[in-house]
């Protein structure tokens, strides 16, 4: 080996969070604390209709009278929402052009390795990024409008397409749904809305990317993609944060609504600043996503999950349509002191409705990992279908792989199989890479590879790339 | 009155008959603490989401039985391997009959958990066994614990085996208008001593019955223990049953669950490993239709390295039963090596029946193999065409099919008496005559 051990470890430790920067870009953030105010002050600074600024006021109200949940498998210093602003924003309002995009914040881009310019050129991928809360940038906003889809920040779809919004925004996640779902609500300031028409097929990658920036901030995007009858859609969406002490909280909503025979494919890396070695700072990543299919529909959630301290997601598919399909491929990696519990649940209402869902854990350091699922069959889904497989992988021996798999039937031509295994890296695997020349660490990462290969398969092109080094990244210096 | 209120009540008259000096009310009187703060479980405790309480609550069961009841050994014969010899303690609505009951103290002791909590031979196996790996916590295990009185006591001394299998019979006669029992049972095996224990409740009338029966088992190092649960009561019969385990090294423990009959039936099964190279096994049939509801829970810790688990549960649930099955293994830091396999299958045969199941994997040590599997599905119909293409009637051929579903449970049984019997149980819940006996 070329590395002393010294010198691999002075690496390592530098490596540990490439994202970790912090742009200083001058930002117009609001005082901390939540209070009707507020809520009225970002509608306001949105420039909002009155109908959003109502909807916004009951979500709140919601909100007040909920508790914050505690079921999940996770334990962490409960956030003080009086502590957090609610609206960041950079200051020099961008224009939408490129050209006049803040020349730090396209060096901050260039940092995370998306340079917009590029990904535009190369990559055939449409970006909206979200800075703060804030969206900064949309590309290739005319190629798309020319096949009449809408691709645009959501506080510019209220204004610009509020008939749609109006219809479907939170049809699939209601205001009342969970503590985090009804925060959002109330103080959402930016996302990505997506609108497919009829018959179109996408031509290319939808993409969003996510970054707090500015500290004690909270992030709250929403996103809305409407896929409409016969329409296909594949969304990216990509999300760090600089290395902060504090815990920054992120609580987004994403709902996906597939009309008949839409198709709907939506791939997350998140990659979230996960707190330093101690388990200190870090990202609270709680998120409520989604989806809804009608008739001949499909809903396919592609998520890696390398980031956050605590991560508390669950992508769902309301399989309400004939013949819909529910997808969910995850890979879930914690190391040291993160603690993510995630799954998916699949809601068979409609006849013949199919889903699968494949979940991969990979626990090390002293992380907690939790796969918690619902597979749920209503009286009328006839010739329901459901695949589930959990596998864990253990690294090291103070983590912990739990998962909680909820299967309720009430039909009987319903098939569910559900299959779960724990195990660790075979000391004879290794062994027989180490014979073959190839390094432990190197053996490691190619095991996890092959672990996790049948998600990182679903995953577009571009993104499995970044998606397989993250995975490198998260999981370096985690066996010695 | 709500039955909690009543319950808490009912203490105060409880307590003029038993002897409040002895160290173990103490134990009594914490425990009704507990149960007077906590209550029933409700549908919002995680344990408890998919088994309601509500129904029973709202029936005015009687906590003591009015007066001793006694019964022909004839009207009650069936309910007993009647084809083997064996040790018999049996209670008549919860008390005590000598009669109908064949105990023992020769070498072993096979005999009642009133005299064990009272007599002062007993003492010290009290001090050491008696509710040590009982819950705490729980609420209904409290409650129990808060009214033991009465119930089984074995106790098997190093190196022994009593000759014959011991059956534990706890029989409601309906004299009550409705009954409410909670019998407390402790079993003893020491060091490589082995037995078999056939137990069994059953109300004679249809009257309503709530039996409330908390069992701890100690398997000591290289200790045998196979405890088979046989459930076939009245349809307006209810029972939670609550059984502990505690395994040193080397033991093997197998419980066995078959539950045909009864309203409301929840398992909690509570195996802790204490030991090194610990074998727990844990199988059950449920066969269940009408508005029965059967409800698993299972836990297996892992405390110690080098143990092994192994779950198996098959269900077959018609018209409006519902199933629950929720099993949880819990694998320790430093259990590694651990082997823990958990098995679920349901199959569904009616468009009404439910079934609810959350086999559940908490493990925090990385040398480990740890696997479940869950499937809920149908008869297999080529099977079912091959069947009848051989000219077996198509009910014959379900019933078969279901049989074999069920059959991995019933291969692990050790006593062939009771294979014949659970055999003759499945052919009669299916409503068919099989034609063979296994």
């Amino acid at each position: 080996m070329a590395y002393t051990e010294e010198e691999l470890k002075k690496e390592l430790e530098t490596k540990e969070y490439e994202y970790g920067f912090y742009t200083a870009i001058e930002s117009d953030t609001f005082p901390k604390g939540l209070n009707e105010g507020i809520v009225r002050a970002i509608s306001k600074k949105k420039n909002e209709p009155q109908w959003m600024t109502d909807w916004r006021l009951e979500a709140f109200r919601i909100w007040e009278k909920m508790e914050e949940p505690d079921w999940a498998n996770v334990h962490y210093e409960k956030p003080d929402f009086q502590a957090i602003s609610y609206y960041s924003a950079p200051k020099k309002d961008p224009n939408r052009s490129l050209d006049d995009v803040d020349p730090e914040l396209l060096a901050m881009y260039k940092k995370l390795g998306i340079s917009v310019d590029e990904q535009k050129k190369l990559q055939n991928v449409a970006v909206d990024i979200v800075v703060d809360s804030v969206s900064v940038a949309t590309t290739f906003k005319k190629t798309l409008g020319e096949k009449g889809i809408i691709f645009m920040p959501i506080s510019e779809a209220i204004q610009e397409h509020p008939e749609l919004v109006k219809k479907y925004m939170g049809t699939v996640v209601p205001k009342t749904d969970n503590f985090y779902a009804a925060l959002n609500s109330a103080v959402f300031t930016d996302g990505s809305f997506c609108y497919i028409p009829k018959g179109v097929r996408c031509p290319m990658e939808l993409s969003t990317y996510f970054r707090i920036n500015e500290g004690g901030t909270g992030q709250f995007e929403r996103t809305l993609v409407i896929a409409d009858e016969s329409s296909y859609v594949s969304y990216l969406e990509g999300c760090t944060a600089p290395s902060r002490d504090e815990n920054q909280l992120h609580a987004a909503v994403v709902e996906l609504i597939a009309l008949d025979n839409a198709e709907i494919k939506y791939s997350t890396v998140q990659n979230w600043y996960p707190g330093n070695k101690e388990g200190k700072g870090g990202v609270y990543n709680f998120v409520t996503k989604r989806g809804l299919c009608e008739n001949n529909s499909k809903i396919s959630w592609t998520q890696v999950e390398t980031g956050s301290a605590v991560t508390w997601k669950y992508p769902s598919c309301i399989l309400k349509g004939n013949n819909s399909v529910g997808e969910f491929y995850s890979i879930a990696v914690t190391n040291n002191f993160q603690q993510a519990d995630t799954g998916t649940k699949m809601i068979h209402l409609g006849k013949n409705t199919k889903s699968t869902i494949i979940s991969k854990g990979i626990s090390a350091g002293k992380s907690q990992n939790s796969y918690r699922g619902l597979v749920q069959i209503g009286s009328r889904a006839e010739n329901a279908r459901n695949f589930s497989q959990c596998d864990s992988l253990l690294m090291g021996n103070e983590c912990g792989a739990h998962t909680f798999p909820y299967i309720e039937v009430k039909n009987k031509t319903a098939q569910i199989e559900h299959e779960a295994t724990t195990s660790k890296i075979g000391e004879d695997q290794i062994f027989y890479c180490n014979q073959r020349g190839i390094n432990t660490e190197k053996a490691i990462a190619l095991i996890v590879n092959g672990f996790s290969k049948e998600v990182l398969n679903k995953l577009p092109m571009e993104f499995a790339v970044e998606a397989q080094k993250l995975l490198e990244i998260s999981l370096e210096g985690s066996v010695g | 009155m709500d039955l909690k209120d009543k319950l808490v009540s009912s203490f105060l008259a409880f307590e003029d008959k038993v002897d409040v000096h002895n160290p173990v009310h103490d134990i009594r009187s914490e425990a009704m603490k507990t149960f007077e703060a906590k209550g029933f479980p409700s549908k919002k405790e995680e344990a408890w989401k998919y088994t309601s309480l509500n129904t029973l609550q709202k029936i005015d069961f009687s906590i003591f039985p009015k007066e001793e009841n006694a019964l022909e050994y004839n009207d009650v014969k069936k309910y007993f391997l009647h084809e083997i010899d064996s040790y018999k303690i049996v209670f008549i609505d919860g008390i005590y009959s000598s009669y109908l009951s064949e105990t023992t103290h020769d070498g072993v002791d096979i005999c009642l958990m009133s005299a064990a909590l009272t007599k002062p031979m007993y003492k010290q196996v009290i001090d050491v066994y008696f509710n040590k790996i009982a819950s705490k916590d729980d609420s209904l295990t409290s409650l129990n614990t808060a009214f033991s009185r009465e119930g089984a006591y074995i106790y098997i001394p190093k190196n022994k085996m009593p000759k014959k299998p011991v059956e534990i019979l706890h029989l409601a006669t309906g004299n009550e208008a409705a009954l409410m029992l909670q019998p407390r049972s402790l079993v003893i095996v020491e060091e490589n001593a082995e037995l078999q224990v056939i137990e069994r409740h059953q109300s004679i009338t249809g009257n309503e019955v709530l039996t409330n029966s908390v069992t701890e088992i100690f398997a000591a190092k290289n200790a045998i223990v196979d405890y088979y649960k046989v459930q076939n009561d009245a349809d307006t019969a209810s029972l939670i049953d609550n059984t502990y385990i505690n395994q040193k090294d080397k033991s093997v423990v197998n419980v066995h669950t078959f539950s045909f009959g009864g309203k409301l039936t929840r398992n909690n099964l509570n195996f802790y490993q204490n030991g090194e190279y610990v074998d727990s096994t844990m199988k059950g049939v449920t066969i269940i239709g009408e508005k029965q509801h059967v409800d698993h829970h299972t836990l297996v810790h892992h405390i110690e390295p080098n143990c092994e688990s192994h779950q198996d549960y098959k269900g077959i649930y018609g018209e409006n039963a519902t199933g629950v099955f929720n099993g949880k293994i819990i694998v320790d830091k430093i259990a590694q090596k651990t082997n823990a396999f958990q098995q679920n299958n349901n199959i569904l045969v009616s468009d009404k029946a439910t079934i609810n199941t959350k086999p559940q994997l908490e493990i925090f040590a990385d040398d480990v193999k740890c696997s479940h599997g869950c499937t809920i599905g149908q008869l297999d119909e080529d099977a079912l065409f091959y069947l009848q293409s051989r000219g077996i009637p198509k009910k014959e051929a379900r019933a078969l099919l279901m049989y074999a579903f069920a059959n991995n449970v019933l291969a692990s049984v050790r006593i062939p008496e009771l294979k014949v019997r659970i055999n003759k149980l499945i052919a009669k819940k299916l409503g068919v005559n099989l034609g063979f006996d296994l």
